[in-house]
């Protein structure tokens, strides 16, 4: 209570900068930026966290969550995460990913972080484009969608099938937890921060490697307006990468 | 002690407690031995997926205060330029040791300098430099690992050993540095671990301001002159009354001094001038020797890479002469002594003039 009588319900998370975002109008990191440091706040864990962000939109991650950050090349987030982790096996380490840093150009040392179990936690922010190129075919790009390197739509025979990361990770006996959501409803939001949280415990309890996918949208380079792209991850992206749990050993209650 | 061997103990005693690599011909006996070394030590090793995930390793673990170290051998090294060029851009400091092997390609297994460009240009994108240390042999092996390590951490900037096949091969006797006590070390100020009690810290090289950009450059550019400053090595062998000198550096050095020893034998007036630190290079120390005698001849394990350093140094102050074989044959003192006794006489018949 303060004291005109207000009780304070909803703030800028303490591990949030107060720089504005400069991600495009409906974009998904502003929602999950704000959700991975509502998770650190509420679990105590900022100070002793390291987060790697990747070469994409979000390469700029440090300017607002107040994390030690260590930048990575391209698609090498989970090997630049590795030898954080090695040095500092006591904390919290993550990366924070975007489809073609952690599915194209990064597929391998994805898989081999993965399969070694490194105790690391991924957030993968799957919106099917390339974000920061500008609207570039992705390795998790439809059939069917548009990109400016895929005119017309991607084309099975030309171009190759979207890419399952995922599922592929979850074949994986290092790989503990691996869950799917969709930024596109409240119910998927809070499902996300969840899921994220899982993920750190995880990682905490010594578990082994977890990756949390996120649906995401990107309305600039989808060309739509944000509430358009909010239907079509409905409509077209989580039937093709279905939200829910893909494996969970964990062994954890809820 | 085998010469990869001396890097590895060299580099546990230096405070090296992370390694990170991918085998490659002719240096893998260098991750073999720390992969059971770096346990005992409460160090870790990793074999990783490939060069570029190994050197990315390197990065995670250098901005994470650790001392830590790769290898590889030449088209290893290319696949870790993309990495080197970011542990400079993010100023981590880290020790990467090239035993070159014959190139261009997958080229062979055998000792080689033709990544002389590759060390000293760059190798990868963007204007930086790195320190290149080029030994010549098991002590210097010992000697330029350790230094290397404290290098790479007083100008936070990778440091490169620059060895060839044979130096990794050869056995030699060494006597090894003592232990560094790692608490003793200086307090990596700027290196992550969690922001408990402190402002959070960011490593990166990503400056999109062309203005802040710019003026990282400067930075990155007034450390490397302190480098190019303090950090000049060379030898001088019978110099003195030279009139002709070879300059030779690491394994090609070893076989110019044993041609110099068999001149000097006859009377000839033969001097070797070794650089160790090939960037910096001895430009000046070079520059002096050459207004003192005639002729400066080099030889390199490579088609002429190193030549173009010299050329610079010396400019007009002697006739420059260039002898190289490429591919992985090793010529030996009498071979190095043909080739200075055609310069003198100059003959034309080994090597090939360079200045005119």
């Amino acid at each position: 209570m303060n004291e005109q009588g207000y009780k304070k319900i909803f703030g800028r998370p303490e591990s949030l900068t107060e720089t504005p975002f400069h991600y495009c109008p409906g974009c998904g990191h502003s929602v999950l930026h704000r959700l991975v440091a509502e998770v650190l706040d509420e679990t105590g864990m900022a100070g002793r966290t390291i987060c790697v962000p990747p070469v994409g939109c979000s390469v700029v991650a440090y300017h607002y969550l107040k994390l030690d950050m260590v930048e990575a090349p391209h698609g090498r987030a989970l090997a630049v995460a590795t030898g954080v982790k090695r040095v500092h096996p006591d904390k919290l380490v993550f990366t924070y990913q975007g489809d073609g840093d952690l599915a194209a150009i990064g597929t391998a040392e994805t898989i081999h972080a993965a399969n070694r179990g490194e105790n690391l936690s991924t957030i993968f922010v799957n919106n099917a484009i390339y974000g920061m190129t500008g609207g570039q075919m992705a390795p998790t790009t439809l059939l069917g969608q548009e990109a400016t390197t895929a005119q017309g739509g991607r084309d099975a025979k030309l171009h190759g099938r979207p890419l399952d990361i995922s599922n592929m990770l979850a074949l994986s006996d290092g790989v503990v937890y691996v869950e799917r959501v969709a930024l596109n409803s409240v119910k998927g939001v809070r499902r996300a921060k969840k899921a994220i949280a899982r993920s750190f415990r995880a990682q905490m309890d010594g578990l082994g490697f977890s990756l949390v996918e996120i649906l995401s949208p990107c309305p600039t380079n989808w060309k739509m307006t944000p509430a358009q792209s909010w239907h079509w991850i409905d409509e077209h992206l989580a039937r093709v990468y279905p939200p829910g749990v893909i494996k969970d050993d964990t062994g954890y209650e809820d | 002690m085998r010469g990869t061997q001396v890097v590895g103990e060299t580099a546990v005693r230096a405070g090296c407690r992370y390694y990170f690599g991918y085998p490659i011909t002719p240096q893998t006996e260098l991750p073999e031995y720390l992969s059971a070394r770096l346990p005992e030590v409460g160090g870790s090793f990793i074999q990783g997926e490939s060069e570029v995930a190994s050197a990315s390793m390197v990065i995670g673990a250098a901005a994470s205060g650790g001392r830590v170290m790769t290898s590889s051998s030449s088209p290893g090294i290319s696949l870790k330029a993309e990495a080197i060029s970011f542990m400079a851009g993010m100023e981590v400091p880290a020790v990467i040791a090239n035993f070159m092997r014959g190139g261009p390609g997958l080229g062979n297994i055998a000792p080689s300098q033709a990544d002389y460009f590759q060390s000293t240009r760059g190798g990868g994108h963007g204007d930086y430099r790195l320190l290149v240390l080029a030994p010549a042999g098991g002590q210097e092996l010992a000697d330029l690992t350790f230094a290397a390590f404290e290098l790479a951490d007083r100008y936070r900037n990778p440091v490169l050993l620059a060895a060839d096949g044979l130096l990794g091969q050869m056995m030699e006797p060494v006597v090894l540095p003592d232990f560094v006590d790692l608490d003793e070390l200086p307090e990596k100020s700027w290196a992550v671990s969690g922001c408990d009690g402190r402002e959070p810290r960011s490593v990166y090289s990503y400056i999109a301001d062309p203005v802040l950009l710019h003026r990282h450059n400067l930075h990155l550019q007034e450390k490397y002159e302190l480098m190019a400053q303090n950090e000049v090595r060379w030898e001088e062998f019978r110099t003195d009354d030279a009139e002709i000198v070879v300059v030779a550096y690491g394994t090609a050095s070893r076989i110019a001094k044993g041609a110099v020893n068999q001149l000097r034998a006859s009377g000839r007036k033969v001097g070797l001038f070794r650089p160790v630190s090939l960037w910096p290079y001895p430009k000046a120390a070079l520059r002096s020797l050459a207004s003192r005698v005639r002729q400066v001849a080099v030889f390199e394990f490579s088609s002429g890479q190193m030549v173009e350093d010299v050329m610079l140094s010396v400019g007009e102050r002697a006739e420059v002469y260039f002898h190289g074989v490429a591919g992985g044959i090793i010529p030996t003192p009498a071979d190095v002594a043909d080739y200075l006794d055609s310069v003198m006489n100059g003959d034309g018949r080994v090597g090939r003039r360079m200045d005119i």
